[in-house]
């Protein structure tokens, strides 16, 4: 990526104030605590965060401490859209009956994992995401259900080892390929749709910029690596992140309005196993699985310049 | 005291005239029968602004409640009604507003559980659900439906409570039956259930962090504040019905009495059946026996002061259960005998599981239920195990 002029000064930008406060329980290295940690940078004090169940949560809400400078509210796994539709349908109405100043225009923004958002928080995404409510989700992604430990979810990628699905005589680890929750989202004709990863601050606080300020559901997937459930030396988070993305294995890029465009474009990809080779998850993939993931994701990608209007 | 006018209402548009007249601002509920009239109605009136809320047409019965936690968590006066299967998909969900101290109400149109399909009236459903810590009432008709709604309000968002609170009504008998009843002009209701003004409420003005995890070394403690709390609340249960009764000339009670007075045996019956119950009684009295009925009004928190004197001076008590607990009888009647275990003087306990599924419950089959009752007590006496009879089988 060539540096353009002005990048120096962009972190002056922002905020030094920490919205998740530090001194949570997360593992070192833990990109959904970093991606978190910037998401609230980018949304600043004016929101209300409903989170799921999950590594966040506890993280981040041990009583008597919390990590939260900004109101927000946790109750079960599966429901952070359904509560969220209830808070901001409450907003609607008080503003509306004069009981709260239409100024106040508060923000309601939902957290959670892959699990809550993919498999069981489904159903209550993708109710929201129809009756149209004003709102930015955030989908925290770490390819599992990390905080149970490390079990598959319908996010974790094809071949890679979890507690649910491992490698054994008769396994490969997962057997089926990452359910495309953008695409979901993107279906339900959604004003903003976004990919984004930590390794790429700046362009991941425009993303949740965009959508919080976008009226109606705005979806935002965040490629959150964890060292503990990938296996992988706690130092290299960011540069996970990065190869995600310069490999096409998580590719970035907004739909608004139906419309896609890239983020950034790689018209010539690393090879995967660049990205692969350092996670113990998927350690045990042999060169035909690998082969296998390396076709599937240059024609996913392709299909995505596609759709862009790339050449 | 205000006079209101006379009107013939379904039990779910009565429920509806009271959330419109308790003017609530979130509404989120999923159809099910036989509690759909409700849900209607009430869309219906957001639709003709005859009722100001925002009415969420939410996916599911646990969407239903979730956004109900939600929007009263933000600061709203909220409403969500369910039955049966509806009740039980919204299970795990109920727990968090009474743990998380929320006044959300709701009205049940009771229905029996699957399997197999049925959409008709028992108690199966509301049986399931004893333990959530929500506050719980019966109404017994429509005029009750709309009263214990209403009040439902007051108590549930009253700074001293500030538990959710459940109003059951029983399915088809009430919801989609029509029955005369007093409905008080709008102006007579307001002023009866102040502004919902919760001390804690999700605002960016003062943040605070809801729902929060909490492992061993607190979660005990957090329990128990929960019910000493709740225990606490029947004060203000009692206060707002005597309230209730001065302003409109109905009064309510946890544990209501008919006919009592020198009654030897007593009914026990919750629900519509009670009406029923009340002209066997009637029949019992006019051929010279010693009967009464009583009912349970407020069902959560159990009402052990009232209910143990109510039953003082009585020598059987009939229970009716309109739900069985596999394996163990009767449900009610599990709670009754326990709340008398420890009386010096009690009752003989005699319990009956009958109408399940919706299935009819006869004036004479109350007469029977009282009859058997006084044979099994003979039977005990000889130290016979008596078992819990299900009434009305067609063996």
């Amino acid at each position: 990526m060539e540096k353009e002029e002005g990048d120096l000064f962009v972190p002056r930008l922002v905020t030094t104030e920490e919205i998740f406060a530090p001194g949570h329980r997360a593992c070192i290295g833990c990109g959904e605590a970093l991606a978190v940690r910037l998401v609230c940078k980018a949304l600043g004090k004016n929101v209300i965060i409903v989170t799921a169940t999950g590594c966040i949560e506890i993280i981040s809400s041990l009583i008597p401490q919390t990590s939260w400078c900004v109101p927000w509210i946790h109750t079960l796994f599966e429901n952070v859209a359904a509560v969220m539709s209830g808070i901001e349908s409450a907003y609607k109405a008080r503003v509306r009956k004069g009981k709260i100043p239409q100024a106040k225009e508060v923000k309601f923004v939902g957290f959670g994992g892959d699990g809550a958002t993919t498999d069981i928080g489904l159903q209550a995404l993708s109710g929201a995401m129809e009756r149209g409510h004003d709102f930015l989700y955030c989908c925290f992604d770490n390819e599992a259900y990390m905080n149970t430990g490390i079990q598959r979810s319908s996010s974790t990628p094809y071949g890679a080892w979890t507690t649910t699905a491992p490698v054994g005589k008769k396994s490969i680890g997962q057997a089926t390929w990452k359910k495309n929750m953008p695409e979901i989202a993107v279906a339900h004709a959604i004003p903003y749709v976004a990919t984004a990863c930590p390794s790429y601050p700046f362009d991941l606080m425009d993303k949740v910029k965009k959508g919080v300020e976008m009226e109606g559901p705005a979806y935002v997937h965040i490629f959150s690596p964890c060292p503990t459930g990938w296996r992988y030396p706690t130092n290299l988070t960011i540069e996970m992140g990065r190869l995600a993305v310069e490999t096409g294995v998580f590719p970035l890029y907004e739909v608004v309005n139906g419309e896609y465009r890239l983020s950034f474009d790689f018209p010539e990809l690393k090879p995967v196993s660049e990205y692969m080779k350092e996670q113990r998850r998927f350690r045990h993939l042999t060169e035909d699985i690998i082969e296998k993931i390396q076709a599937r994701v240059e024609k996913e990608y392709l299909k995505l310049r596609e759709k862009a209007g790339v050449k | 005291m205000k006079k209101g006018k006379i009107v013939g209402l379904e039990g779910s548009f009565a429920v509806s005239e009271a959330v419109r007249m308790a003017n609530a601002d979130v509404i989120a509920a999923y159809p099910i029968t036989p509690q759909t009239h409700i849900v209607e109605r009430l869309s219906e009136m957001v639709a003709d602004g005859e009722l100001d809320a925002e009415f969420i047409c939410v996916e599911s019965e646990h969407t239903a409640m979730s956004a109900c936690v939600g929007a009263s968590a933000a600061g709203a006066r909220v409403f969500t009604c369910t039955a049966g299967q509806g009740l039980e998909l919204m299970h795990e969900v109920l727990y968090i507003p009474s743990s998380m101290r929320l006044p959300v109400v709701a009205v049940i149109a009771n229905r029996a559980l699957s399997a197999p399909l049925t959409v008709w009236c028992d108690h199966s459903d509301m049986m399931a659900i004893r333990d959530i810590g929500w506050i719980q009432t019966l109404a017994e008709n429509n005029q009750q439906a709309f009263d214990l709604t209403l009040c439902a309000y007051r108590i549930a968002e009253d700074r001293e409570v500030l538990f959710p609170a459940m109003v059951h009504i029983d399915g088809f008998y009430l919801s989609h039956v029509i029955e005369d009843m007093t409905l008080p002009e709008d102006e007579e209701v307001a002023g009866f259930i102040p502004e919902y003004e919760h001390p804690f409420t999700l605002d960016p003005d003062k943040p605070v962090s809801m729902g929060c995890y909490g492992p061993p070394f607190i979660y005990p403690e957090t329990k128990k504040a929960q019910e000493v709390a709740f225990e606490n609340t029947i004060p203000k249960i009692l206060e707002t019905w005597k309230e209730f009764g001065d302003l409109f000339g109905r009064y309510y009670a946890p544990v209501e009495k008919y006919r009592m007075e020198d009654a030897k045996i007593a009914l026990l019956t919750m629900g519509s059946c009670s009406e029923t119950a009340m002209l066997a009684i009637d029949e019992l009295r006019a051929k010279g026996e010693d009967v009464g009925l009583i009912r349970l009004r407020l069902w959560r928190p159990f009402p052990f002061k009232e209910f143990r004197e109510a039953v003082k001076d009585v020598e059987v008590l009939v229970v009716l259960d309109r739900c069985v607990s596999f394996g163990m009888g009767g449900p009610v009647c599990s709670e009754v005998k326990s709340a008398l275990y420890d009386q010096r003087k009690k009752p003989n306990v005699v319990g009956f599981i009958g109408g399940l599924g919706g299935r009819d419950i006869l004036v004479e089959e109350f007469e029977y239920l009282i009859r058997s009752a006084l044979e099994k007590v003979k039977a005990i006496e000889r130290g016979e195990e008596i078992k819990m009879e299900m009434i009305g089988i067609r063996e």
